[in-house]
């Protein structure tokens, strides 16, 4: 995680919203080290930890996309700029949910996990998703996005495509209820469907 | 061939008596000689129970040799870890929502092709046979296993008192459907109530079951109470809970999972690691109760019961009957 600069103690609270979200979104970490300290990661641990860390990923990508139409709709002026921190969960959250499959699930075992992601095309769209998701933690420093300049945008507009595609890995694990992953769903479907919709305007309003 | 190596019938060993057992042994430090006399059923002074009252929850059943040796998976685990979707779909949730489920009275009915349509009630089945116990690993199509100590009679014997007729070449087992009481069935997530089935010659076959216990007691509620199917070398879904009805039919039952979707689920539904799965390795297994760093398994062909019931399956492709 990016160290607290002092640069960014502003006027405008930024540090503590920072300091606030930070607290929030490392619970569901520190909630699986209660759990497991006191043996309640149920029969079924590395399901458990799996699930877990699955749905705090696909959950704070969903509230980080969430940011701009909030921006958007009420009209604030203010850059909402907690998005890198929570980009940096969102990757922290599906790191570990990839290395609990990796180590605790299959032990490294690469011959059973290339099987594994061959045979099941759940397995193929997470693996797909977190791969993108690679280059976008690694060029969410400053430096980056200045030595990029305009691709830089382009680059994290895979964020779209990670969120299909993590919801789609979710949907297809579910046996019968799709109750959870079709909320997933439908709240990712609202949030392109609203940017899709400004893009439209901003076109609307721009003069030919 | 017959796997079934009894061992002189006496009172099943409450669970608390076996787990301090296991404890003396571990702690004697006398593994062959305790083994030894638990494989004689010879009792082990050291493990005398402290409380002998038996409440009315503990079942009297013959100890039998099936899975001897095998670690069992705890009663926490096998109580709190439940796919029983009239009790909600994860599977924390049967524990919690079948809290208060009402299993007596209690009556089965027995249908289709047999002589005569009748029923029978909880306490006539228990004696049909004397109960056994059998230590039988599950092995859930998801891809996690459990290894349970399960009482119950052969259904074979239940069938038998049934008589079916010559026509009878499936049996057709259907749970409970009752809304009041199974939150979990006000979602259609399986059009209720749930159904499984099976071939005569797997009804018949001695590995077979009806189960009424688990760990020397009664069925919890969230395992399948008062009455449950178990058979051991098919995934954990054939084993439908909370019958209530037993059908004989002529032509091959559709079960709910085939319904819902016949590309995952078959009839046969036999545990085999050469035909995967479209979600879930069936190729390895993890063990619940393993611990967090534990390798998975590999599963055995038949859930590793191939010597007791492959010679039903010979000239079947099972690739194609899954």
């Amino acid at each position: 995680m990016r160290a607290f600069s002092l640069k960014s103690i502003s006027l405008d609270g930024y540090l503590t919203n920072k300091l606030f979200v930070f607290s929030i979104a490392i619970l569901p970490f520190l909630r699986l080290f209660y759990l497991a300290l006191n043996d309640k990661l149920t029969a079924h641990p590395i399901e458990f930890i799996e699930h877990s860390t699955g749905f705090w990923s696909l959950t704070i990508l969903l509230v980080l996309l969430l940011l701009t139409p909030i921006r958007q709709i009420f009209k604030l002026n203010k850059q909402i700029r907690l998005k890198r921190m929570l980009g940096l969960f969102v990757f922290f959250y599906a790191f570990l949910h990839v290395l609990t499959y990796l180590w605790l699930d299959y032990d490294f075992n690469y011959d059973e996990i290339a099987k594994d992601v061959i045979k099941h095309p759940r397995i193929l769209v997470g693996f797909i998703a977190f791969i993108l998701l690679i280059p976008l933690a690694a060029t969410s420093n400053n430096a980056s996005i200045k030595r990029l300049g305009a691709s830089w945008l382009k680059l994290h507009s895979l964020v779209y495509l990670v969120a299909i595609l993590a919801v789609t890995h979710f949907w297809m694990l579910v046996k019968r209820d799709i109750r959870e992953p079709l909320i997933f769903a439908m709240v990712l479907f609202l949030l392109l469907a609203v940017r899709v919709y400004f893009r439209f305007l901003a076109k609307q309003g721009r003069p030919s | 061939m017959n796997p079934k190596k009894d061992i002189a019938p006496s009172d099943l060993t409450p669970r608390e008596v076996f787990e301090s057992r296991r404890d003396f042994i571990k702690k004697a430090g006398v593994g062959l000689i305790a083994s030894t006399a638990l494989l004689l059923n010879c009792p082990i002074s050291a493990a005398t129970p402290k409380n002998t009252n038996l409440s009315s929850r503990k079942l009297k059943a013959i100890s039998t040799a099936y899975g001897k040796g095998e670690k069992l998976t705890s009663y926490e685990d096998v109580t709190s870890y439940n796919n029983f979707y009239e009790f909600g779909s994860d599977k924390s949730e049967p524990a919690i929502n079948a809290k208060l489920f009402k299993t007596q009275p209690w009556t089965l009915t027995v249908e289709g092709e047999v002589r005569k349509s009748k029923t029978i009630a909880m306490e006539d089945i228990l004696k049909l046979a004397p109960l056994e116990e059998r230590i039988y690993r599950m092995r859930c199509v998801e891809g996690w296993s459990m290894v349970i100590p399960w009482v119950g009679l052969p259904l074979s014997e239940l069938i038998k008192w049934a008589e079916p007729t010559g026509n009878a070449k499936y049996v057709e087992f259907i749970s409970l459907e009752d809304k009041q009481q199974m939150p979990g069935q006000n979602i259609p997530l399986i059009d209720w109530p749930y159904t499984e089935g099976l071939r005569m010659d797997e009804a018949m076959n001695p590995l077979t079951i009806l189960a009424v216990g688990l760990y020397g007691e009664v069925l919890p509620n969230q395992n399948g109470a008062p009455l449950r199917l178990v058979v051991p070398w098919k995934y954990g879904f054939k084993g439908a809970k909370s019958i209530v009805s037993i059908r004989f039919t002529e032509k091959q039952p559709v079960s709910s999972w085939m319904k819902i979707s016949p590309k995952e689920y078959g009839f046969y539904a036999n545990v085999n690691p050469n035909v995967e799965h479209p979600r879930w390795s069936q190729s390895t297994e993890r063990r619940i109760g393993s611990g967090l760093f534990s390798s998975r398994i590999k599963t055995q062909m038949f859930n590793g019961y191939a010597d007791q019931v492959g010679h039903m399956y010979s000239g079947l492709d099972l690739k194609r009957n899954f």
